[in-house]
């Protein structure tokens, strides 16, 4: 069972390897969207102290909407996609691959640079680090609900904009969870309840969303 | 509940705007909603009767 | 199971109005008795709100705005999860009307939503000087207004039906297995940022007037959905099965309008 995802996972790895820019666009996109929003709001330190949680949590989610459209769209299109809905391995771990590659490639780098943002938001030490824990905890969730998404709209015409509108819903409770977790820990409060119900809902997806994906994945190409 | 007088009915203790705002809005929805799926069969009949006046030229 | 639209089908069953040639007749049957229901229920609903209950004690007249938000609120819910239910159905067991039900749904349970959205909204505004508040039902109801505009938007850009009737159903179920989630975190960013527990409906000690009121009103905004969707499921079985003999016989005898 773990030959078939590791092979996946491989063979994916080696095409984002090769199509570099896909990879770091989604990488610049993050880094821009939260520049973004000093430039909006002012400099003021305690300000962006306070909203940064929240500022890097959701620019995380759109950068990994963003993303998601390279999860099947290349496969689809020289119809390796068919060739893995007709073979003999079980779909559901497939796909369980390629969310991982897919996360290792979007939201692994997303998850690092967030020490960065940590450093530049003056959050402290400790805020910073539940900052990453929430993201490496919440950033595949978000790769396997997206590919739910990415599922469903293969091939449609208004892509991009539709999956974000099907995925956005279904990404509140990492977001909320996710950024309450880090503003939790700035408050100087118990961080460990919002950790462990990521992680839950980390457990949740992987055992669950291979599955709808699996489904959306015969349901759109068939 | 006695009003007492219609105006005091219409000024729902001064929050008038907000009670019938509220109760405008919805009847104003079900209106559309109504008049947005009859025109949706009109358009389905007519769509139908067009095919039969073609003749089946789809068979 | 698939029922030959060229024969009437022969056996009386389970299935027996999963086909739509049957079910098409029936439901415009249904149809004038629940508009009769809802005048009826809608009529008493609005003398109990205007006309029995007391005014409020500490807020006024403004709150007989809940004798159509909660209403509209209930709703909106209900009808969110009939629709997964139908959608389900129609992804099980590969029966076109059930997928039919579905997406006749949403387009009702959508505006349902809207119009709890905006109850709240005014409502909010005398009660807590602002024309949103954050709060946990409201910002969940949002919510449930996105997960109904995916599922009309998503339906909308799929051409070939069965598929946009298959992928509507995968969405309205991860939609549904993830409303709870999405409440019970929404209700705790709620509690986590404020202070006391904003809530519009929260009333330890309603009048009884106040609590048939709701419940009148309630059954009578559900009488009108299944209205609604009644006569919107027929307009798209027209528009689904025009090629049918059914259909067309129909439409020769004159009995479409």
């Amino acid at each position: 069972m773990l030959k078939i995802i590791v092979r996946v996972i491989r063979r994916d790895l080696l095409l984002a390897a090769r199509q570099k820019a896909d990879v770091l666009n989604t990488l610049f996109f993050f880094v821009v969207v939260v520049t973004m929003v000093p430039l909006g709001i002012g400099p003021e330190p305690n300000l962006l102290r306070a909203i940064a949680p929240g500022v890097v949590w959701v620019a995380a989610l759109l950068a990994a909407i963003l993303s998601l459209a390279r999860l099947f769209a290349n496969d689809y299109a020289d119809g390796t996609l068919e060739q893995m809905l007709l073979s003999a391995e079980p779909l559901p771990l497939i796909v369980l691959g390629k969310a991982t590659a897919h996360w290792l490639v979007t939201g692994l780098p997303l998850t690092l640079m967030s020490i960065v943002f940590g450093v530049v938001f003056d959050l402290g030490f400790q805020e910073t680090g539940v900052l990453v824990a929430s993201l490496l905890l919440g950033s595949p969730v978000l790769s396997l609900i997206g590919a739910v998404g990415a599922a469903l709209t293969l091939g449609l015409r208004g892509g991009g904009v539709l999956t974000s509108l099907l995925v956005l819903p279904l990404y509140v409770p990492v977001l909320i969870f996710g950024a309450g977790a880090v503003g939790a820990a700035a408050s100087g409060v118990s961080y460990a309840a919002y950790l462990l119900l990521l992680g839950a809902f980390l457990l949740f997806a992987v055992v669950l969303t291979p599955w709808a994906v699996s489904l959306a994945l015969r349901i759109s190409v068939e | 509940m006695n009003w007492g007088s219609w105006d005091n009915f219409w000024a729902m203790g001064g929050y008038g705007l907000y009670v019938w705002g509220s109760y405008a809005m919805v009847a104003i929805v079900i209106a559309i909603e109504i008049w947005l799926f009859k025109s949706r069969r009109r358009a389905a009949v007519s769509e139908l009767m067009r095919d039969a006046v073609r003749g089946r030229s789809s068979r | 199971m698939t029922m030959n639209t060229a024969t009437a089908p022969a056996r009386f069953g389970l299935f027996w109005f999963s086909s739509p040639q049957t079910f098409f007749p029936l439901a415009g049957r249904m149809i004038p008795w629940f508009i009769a229901l809802t005048v009826v229920l809608l009529a008493i609903g609005l003398w109990i709100a205007f006309f029995v209950a007391p005014t409020d004690a500490t807020q006024g007249e403004s709150y007989r705005i809940i004798f159509i938000h909660v209403p509209t609120a209930w709703m909106s819910m209900f009808l969110y999860v009939v629709m997964a239910f139908w959608a389900a159905v129609g992804l099980i067991f590969n029966t076109r009307l059930s997928s039919m039900m579905a997406s006749a749904i949403a387009p009702t349970g959508a505006l349902m939503t809207f119009l709890a959205l905006w109850t709240g909204a005014l409502w909010g505004r005398p009660t807590w000087g602002t024309y949103w508040v954050w709060d946990a039902r409201l910002t969940s109801e949002l919510i449930l207004l996105f997960l109904y505009l995916g599922f009309l938007a998503l339906q909308a850009a799929i051409d070939d039906k069965r598929r946009a009737d298959k992928a509507g159903a995968v969405l309205a179920l991860v939609g549904v297995v993830n409303i709870p989630i999405i409440y019970f975190s929404v209700q705790w960013w709620n509690t986590l940022h404020q202070g006391a527990s904003v809530s519009l409906t929260r009333s330890p000690s309603m009048a009884t007037t106040m609590l048939w009121g709701m419940l009148v009103m309630a059954l009578a905004f559900w009488m009108y959905s299944i209205a609604a969707v009644l006569h919107r499921v027929r307009t798209i079985i027209l528009e689904r099965e025009k090629r049918a003999d059914w259909v067309r016989e129909l439409l020769a005898e004159g009995r479409l309008k």
